[in-house]
């Protein structure tokens, strides 16, 4: 369970211009720490640094693909913030509503 | 609108479904795995891939794990298809399965029309957190801290602002 300690974790990381900047520079897909930092006025140690505490805060993964490390954008840790802000029973309402209205317009099974 | 006096004990949700009762019900109890927020409301450790409600009083509430764990979340209190289902949620404030605990959800199917349902949902008896109540009501109900969100998209407006 994704609690609110977690959730405001992410929104820290994300209070920081430069960490902002690092995660917004995934939106488009995987990228390499030097990817991230080329165009930047930061470092790459410094984009590292950044990208490990996006990790931590649940924003962002890490694959590995054979020497390289691509970072990109955890789609869990913005679903856990959107949750967050709705609360967990209008989130969980919300999801049961379109299950339900998507099986009634289902064709019926015959008897 | 039904506007309900604030409870601190109690959270309450309604939301009205294009569908028969007998059909929100069914994906209520039945096919609850397909639309729980898996993703984010789970407690063990595995990864959450399925729910199971067993359609019983006293039946286990329960999500199934990819590693063929399972985690208690409450039981069936009462079952009565298709119009009202009680559970109990005993999942303590660290999301730590608690048979103790005992918190109550009622869920009420009510027929509105002829392909209509008002779902409404109560998670009652929020004082067994004892001194956690209130954050445990605020994660239920909303969080309602928008102060910093709000701080947070301003941040990001200036940062589109200053990129151009």
């Amino acid at each position: 369970m994704l609690t609110a300690t977690q959730v405001e974790r992410a929104l820290d990381a994300l209070g920081d211009p430069t960490r902002r900047a690092v995660f917004k520079r995934l939106r488009k897909g995987n990228r390499s720490v030097r990817e991230i930092a080329d165009g930047m006025s930061v470092s790459r140690p410094a984009v590292s640094q950044h990208l490990k505490v996006l990790k931590s805060a649940g924003l962002v993964v890490v694959r590995v693909e054979g020497t390289r490390r691509l970072y990109e954008v955890d789609p869990r840790g913005i679903e856990a913030i959107r949750n967050w802000l709705n609360g967990f029973w209008e989130e969980t309402l919300v999801a049961f509503k379109q299950a339900a209205e998507r099986e009634s317009t289902k064709p019926r099974k015959p008897q | 609108m039904n506007q309900m006096p604030f409870d601190p004990n109690s959270v309450r949700k309604i939301v009205s479904v294009k569908a028969a009762p007998e059909t929100a019900w069914r994906v209520f109890t039945q096919n609850m795995g397909t639309w729980w927020p898996l993703a984010t409301y789970k407690i063990g450790k595995a990864k959450a891939i399925d729910v199971v409600l067993e359609p019983i009083v006293g039946g286990s509430w329960y999500e199934q794990g990819d590693d063929g764990t399972t985690c208690q979340w409450g039981r069936v209190l009462a079952w009565e298809p298709p119009t009202r289902l009680l559970l109990s949620w005993d999942v303590s404030a660290d999301w730590q399965p608690d048979p103790e605990l005992q918190t109550e959800i009622e869920i009420r199917f009510i027929r509105e029309g002829k392909n209509n349902t008002r779902v409404e949902l109560e998670h009652r008896k929020l004082d067994r957190y004892g001194v956690r109540r209130d954050q445990m009501r605020r994660i239920f109900d909303t969080e309602g801290d928008w102060g910093k969100l709000l701080a947070l998209f301003g941040q990001l407006a200036e940062t589109f602002n200053s990129e151009v």
